[in-house]
């Protein structure tokens, strides 16, 4: 179990295929930077709002460090297809098919997000979406990047 | 003569029986399974709620709430699509 206290754990590795099929990725390969596990799904309202968030997060932060990895968790990939096509994402995308890195990661909502350090432990994990909280999630981001 | 008939044994043993074995079986008849926040998916969508018709049954659900002066007694609502 991963609650926010309970955080400083290291993280699972996974095993992900890319959205569009073309590799296979392993979250250990990011070890080295701050890394930002999503898990969202076509069908998750707030996962909407959540895209737009993360696509900023990633013009201002991928170039000191920062890797964000949007998770799919939809049944039938095709509905993730649809979302992507009217929400495009300027981040990494990928799908946990055998549903193990939710598993591991212990989802507990839709969406949840994880902020990984870059020795690999996770410190901060975030239920939903909200805008007024994207602040202090750019306050981490920032304290992560420069430890 | 005829209570000591084999046949008259295995009736009696099924007529011992029957109500444990219909006891054990029903646990095993549960219907209950755990779903993960993620697996919600299709859960979700309109077409697998119990109500085809979620306002009015809300209307509805507030009216008899109101009559019997007990608010909430009928189940939540809501989607349950595990969005938090």
């Amino acid at each position: 179990m991963l609650w926010a206290d309970e955080i400083t754990q290291p993280m699972p590795n996974c095993d992900l295929l890319l959205a569009n099929k073309s590799a296979n990725i392993h979250l250990k390969e990011h070890l080295g930077k701050v890394l930002y596990v999503d898990f969202w799904a076509s069908w998750c309202g707030p996962c909407v709002k959540s895209f737009v968030f993360l696509n900023q997060l990633n013009t201002e932060f991928k170039p000191q460090g920062l890797e964000i990895i949007g998770i799919n968790l939809d049944e039938n990939f095709s509905e993730a297809q649809t979302f992507l096509d009217k929400y495009p994402a300027n981040f990494t995308i990928a799908t946990d098919q055998a549903q193990q890195c939710a598993t591991e990661f212990n989802v507990k909502a839709m969406p949840s997000s994880y902020l990984i350090d870059k020795k690999g432990n996770i410190r901060h994990v975030h239920l939903g979406f909200r805008a007024d909280e994207t602040a202090k999630i750019n306050a981490l981001i920032r304290q992560l990047l420069t430890e | 003569m005829l209570n000591h008939s084999p046949f008259i044994t295995v009736i009696n043993i099924i007529r011992n029986t029957t109500g444990y074995f219909l006891f054990f079986s029903s646990l095993l008849l549960s219907g209950c399974a755990s779903v993960s926040p993620w697996q919600r998916g299709i859960l979700a969508k309109p077409e697998m709620q119990l109500s085809t018709q979620p306002v009015q049954a809300l209307f509805y659900e507030h009216a008899y709430g109101s009559r019997e002066a007990a608010s909430g007694s009928n189940a939540g609502s809501g989607g349950g699509c595990g969005c938090y």
